[in-house]
């Protein structure tokens, strides 16, 4: 079967399978920042966003992103830098295996939440596994980001 | 010149990380590749009667299938060990025998996904199921064997016995105990269970093979080990391994995992046989099934101390599970011994005896600890009950007995005397961090919750000595930039950044001025690979020295080019002086590469003999529901002397996520099977490693000694900072509730029945 949805901004058509998931047509289609770590959607590795909204990709079948906009960090390269930088300065991008599903979920969390407190942020990123960092780490470079952003915003 | 070691610097791969840039195997092997899966066996223990592949090789898309037919006959171990290696050769790629549920029956190659899932359910195989040995207790000289074949080999005498599904075994002591024991006035003789755990690293194993222009077999692998891989390749496969060369991109974590080939030999099977590119990708099922968690034991501490609390004799007995093969099974038990007896200092005797069995459950292997974390938990739990049994405050007996710097290490082998160690420091700013004065033992919150403190010691070791082997190469390129060239494998703890680091220090270089390369068999220099924590130790050491040979290397030619007795030079790290004359080392390496003899290239190989261990201490503090049993870590405080940090940030985060996989392993990770020795717990939805709900506070600081034999005075971190939290945790549940857990992990059902139990005696 043919679909057509929104990649990272662009239209694209794919001939595929109807069992196909998400996550392996974005990596057919070459998206490769997008992670499998395990098959029960418990790791957050596969996250996207569809429609502003993130999605496990590993549990979504690929047909029905039919129309509508999907963003992999293929498509945020800046904003990933940006926050990135945060989060190596803690030295928490560590192995980096789970960088992608964790930081897009961070996106969409700062999008979704005004000045999250730590129990929020906590809650909100819960289903992202790391096993490197501990998470500590991460939450250091949040909270920096975070207090980055309002100054950026006030003019400091 | 601004200096690097001891500083904060961002890992030099940071930004491709951060930005989801595709650098692991999967991302970079072709999509022409075939898919590789391996169909495994149901049952425990079984002999393969008869297997048929023919209407498996009738899907459309399958290009090749093996069975124990098709493999060599050789038997190797998996283990990512030096030659020759402690492991028993007990492997074959495939065998008549299978020895767990999840054991390699069949390899199946094919075109696509869908009809290799379509072939492996088509082959037909005839098992004769055999009794199976699932209890450690049962295994030693059982009437099952998981191990009758003739070939079986012990390559290093460890005391194994296949006849007597015997992996190791061996008696280390030191003094007479039992006389020792026998005239101490407290003695504590208790028995402690660690259980298996998948190390869980987020990227599962991963391996991609192709041939190269010359017909060698290039190996893309996600491990710790590429040297190891190559020689095992090639043990396994019965081929020179001239013929293999492998490579090592990102790695999305190892923990000792990926020290042990898991996913390698069936792709590499495949495209030697068909010459065709493959590639295995673990799913998670397969690697929580088949694959090389720690091994599960069993330890029998016996700790006598005097009236005045000082420890005289420790006896210790471990019974190790290492399932259905041996890797890692005869050197994972002695850590157990070596790194928990060595925390007493004044011992009178010590015995440590060992028993590493095989029965049918999946093969265990190297987790970060590998022995050391479960010989701990033994023996930092038995320090707590002696010190209660005395009506001692547990960090008192730890200040009287713990490891201090100029006195000896009993029973650790590796160093006599503790050269660097600052536990006390560790134990004083933990205890302070932590306010145990005004906490110990618990605080009732008046709402059916108590809150409990607990402590533990621990010590690591920095490479194995006189084994480990670390090399680099470096050399000075036409633009004045170095390339540091090294053989160990960063495996995300950020190895290749504080070893350019140390580089940029010893060289005199801004950092951006390195460039390292690795890990490819083919141009790396021999590396025995990132385990033992000894990267930062012997690596670390080579690019030392091979930076002193390159300084040296800069100096002769400049002070050829200036015409000047070399012993009269001096190498800043950007000109070449001597006297009132100088040349620029852009004007040596341009040099370098015109009209000249002299080598700009250098390398340095490292093998210490001696193994300096770093030290820590873990205070938890955990709130313990006495209604549910239900425990919440709320604080842990970790002080850690690893000698210098080299990069504080990477160290801390070591330290934060070692605790995390601590905290996990002390009270939800264990894996378990059924009757049949079928896994239970086969998916991340059963078996649960801890998300950022499960860790409260963690507050790690530094208490650094000087290590005199390591790189700017360091030590190893990895390994050590897993080892805490499991007794620490047991400790503070002790001092909360009153219940002594010696099994792990310490469930919530474990710690309510307890209570219940405790009610009961005290009606």
């Amino acid at each position: 079967m043919r679909t057509e949805f929104i990649l990272n901004g662009k239209k694209v058509q794919a001939e595929i399978e109807p069992d196909i998931l998400l996550l392996d047509l974005l990596r057919r289609l070459g998206c490769l920042s997008v992670k499998r770590g395990c098959e029960t959607a418990n790791c957050g590795l596969c996250t996207v966003l569809m429609e502003d909204k993130p999605v496990l990709s590993c549990s979504i079948l690929a047909a029905r992103a039919e129309g509508k906009r999907i963003v992999t960090m293929e498509g945020m390269q800046r904003e990933a830098e940006e926050f990135g930088a945060f989060l190596s300065d803690e030295g928490a991008e560590q192995c980096g295996f789970c960088n992608p599903g964790f930081i897009m979920n961070v996106f969409a969390m700062l999008k979704e939440l005004d000045d999250p407190s730590d129990e929020e942020i906590k809650e909100y990123l819960a289903g992202n596994l790391c096993r490197c960092s501990g998470f500590v780490g991460q939450s250091r470079s949040i909270r920096k980001f975070l207090s980055y952003k309002k100054d950026k915003e006030a003019g400091i | 010149m601004k200096q690097y070691v001891n500083q904060p610097v961002r890992k030099l791969d940071a930004m491709a990380l951060v930005t989801g840039k595709p650098v692991y195997t999967n991302d970079l092997a072709s999509m022409d590749c075939l898919i590789v899966k391996v169909l495994r066996s149901p049952h425990a223990h079984a002999l393969i009667e008869d297997i048929n592949t023919q209407a498996a090789e009738k899907v459309p898309g399958i290009v090749c299938i093996g069975t124990y037919k098709d493999v060599p006959h050789k038997r190797f171990t998996m283990a990512g060990q030096t030659a020759p290696e402690m492991s028993p050769y007990d492997r074959l790629i495939l065998d008549k025998r299978v020895r767990y549920v999840g054991d390699a029956v069949a390899i199946v190659a094919g075109e696509t996904e869908q009809a290799v899932d379509t072939a492996l359910k088509r082959i037909k195989v005839k098992y004769q199921v055999l009794e199976a040995v699932l209890d450690p207790h049962e295994a030693k000289d059982g009437s099952i064997l998981v191990h009758p074949e003739e070939d079986w080999e012990a390559k290093v005498p460890v005391g194994g016995d296949n006849k007597r599904n015997l992996c190791a075994s061996g008696t280390e002591e030191s003094g007479n105990v039992e006389e020792v024991l026998a005239s101490c006035p407290h003695v504590i003789d208790a028995v402690y269970t660690t259980k298996a755990n998948q190390q869980a690293m987020m990227e599962p194993f991963s391996t991609y093979c192709y041939k190269d222009y010359f017909g060698r077999l290039c190996v893309v692998d996600s491990t710790q080990i590429p040297f190891h891989v190559r020689r095992i390749l090639g043990t396994a496969l019965d081929i020179p391994s001239s013929k293999i060369r492998v490579i090592k991109p990102r790695i999305g974590g190892g923990f000792g995992a990926k020290q042990t080939l898991v996913s390698e030999v069936y792709p590499a099977w495949v495209t030697w046989k068909t010459g065709r590119p493959s590639k295995m990708i673990y799913s998670r099922y397969e690697s929580q099934i088949c694959s090389t968690p720690r091994h599960a034991m069993e330890i029998r501490v016996r700790m006598g101390a005097d009236e005045n609390g000082i420890v005289r004799a420790i006896d210790l007995y471990t019974l190790s599970n290492t399932g259905a093969y041996g890797e890692h099974g005869p050197t994972t038990v002695g850590l157990s011994g070596h790194k928990s007896i060595a925390l007493y200092r004044h011992l009178d005797a010590y015995r440590f005896s060992y028993d590493v069995v095989y029965t049918n459950r999946m093969s265990a292997g190297a987790y970060r600890g590998y022995g050391a974390t479960q010989g701990i938990f033994a023996v930092e739990c038995a320090a707590d009950e002696l010190a209660h049994q005395m009506g001692m405050d547990p960090l008192r007996i730890r200040e009287l007995n713990m490891p201090l710097q100029g006195q000896p290490l009993h029973a650790y082998g590796d160093v006599d005397i503790a050269e660097s160690c600052t536990m006390d420091k560790c134990l004083a700013r933990a205890k302070e961090m932590i306010g145990w004065n005004e906490k110990y033992p618990r605080k009732d919150m008046g709402n059916g919750k108590v809150r409990g403190i607990g402590a533990a010691m621990a010590m690591q070791g920095s490479s194995i000595a006189r084994v480990d082997v670390g090399s680099a190469n470096l050399k000075l390129n036409e633009d004045a930039s170095y390339t540091l060239n090294i053989g160990c494998a960063d495996m995300g703890t950020g190895c290749d950044t504080i070893l350019a680091q140390m580089a940029a220090d010893c060289l005199g270089t801004p950092l951006e001025n390195i460039v390292v390369f690795g890990v490819d068999t083919d141009i790396s220099p021999y590396d025995s690979g990132s385990y033992a924590s000894a990267t930062t130790y012997t690596t670390g050491n080579a690019v030392v020295r091979a930076c002193e040979a390159m300084s040296e290397a800069i100096r002769r030619l400049g002070a050829e080019m200036l015409e000047v007795d070399f012993e009269a030079t001096f190498f800043d790290g950007a000109y070449v002086t001597s006297g009132s004359q100088k040349i620029s080392l852009e004007e040596i390496a341009l040099k370098g590469c015109c009209g000249n003899c002299r080598e700009l290239n250098v390398t340095r190989t490292f093998s210490s003999q001696i193994s300096p261990p770093p030290f820590m201490v873990g205070i938890a503090e955990v709130e313990v529901d006495t209604e549910t049993g239900s425990v919440e870590v709320l604080d842990y405080a970790a002080v850690v002397d690893c000698g210098t940090p080299v990069n504080p940030n990477l160290a801390r985060v070591q330290t934060e996520g070692g605790i995390a996989q601590g905290i996990g392993m002390a009270l939800f990770e264990e894996i378990r099977y059924n009757d049949k020795g079928q896994m239970l717990n086969n998916s991340f939805m059963q078996y649960k490693i801890p998300s950022r709900m499960d860790i409260g506070r963690v507050r790690v600081e530094f208490a650094p000694s000087y290590e005199p034999s390591g790189p700017f005075g360091a030590k190893s971190i990895g390994e050590l900072v897993i080892d805490t939290p499991c007794p620490a945790i047991a400790n503070a549940i002790y001092n909360a509730v009153g219940i002594r857990i010696r099994e792990l992990p310490i469930t919530p059902e474990k710690i309510a029945m307890g209570i219940l139990e405790k009610k009961r005696k005290s009606r």
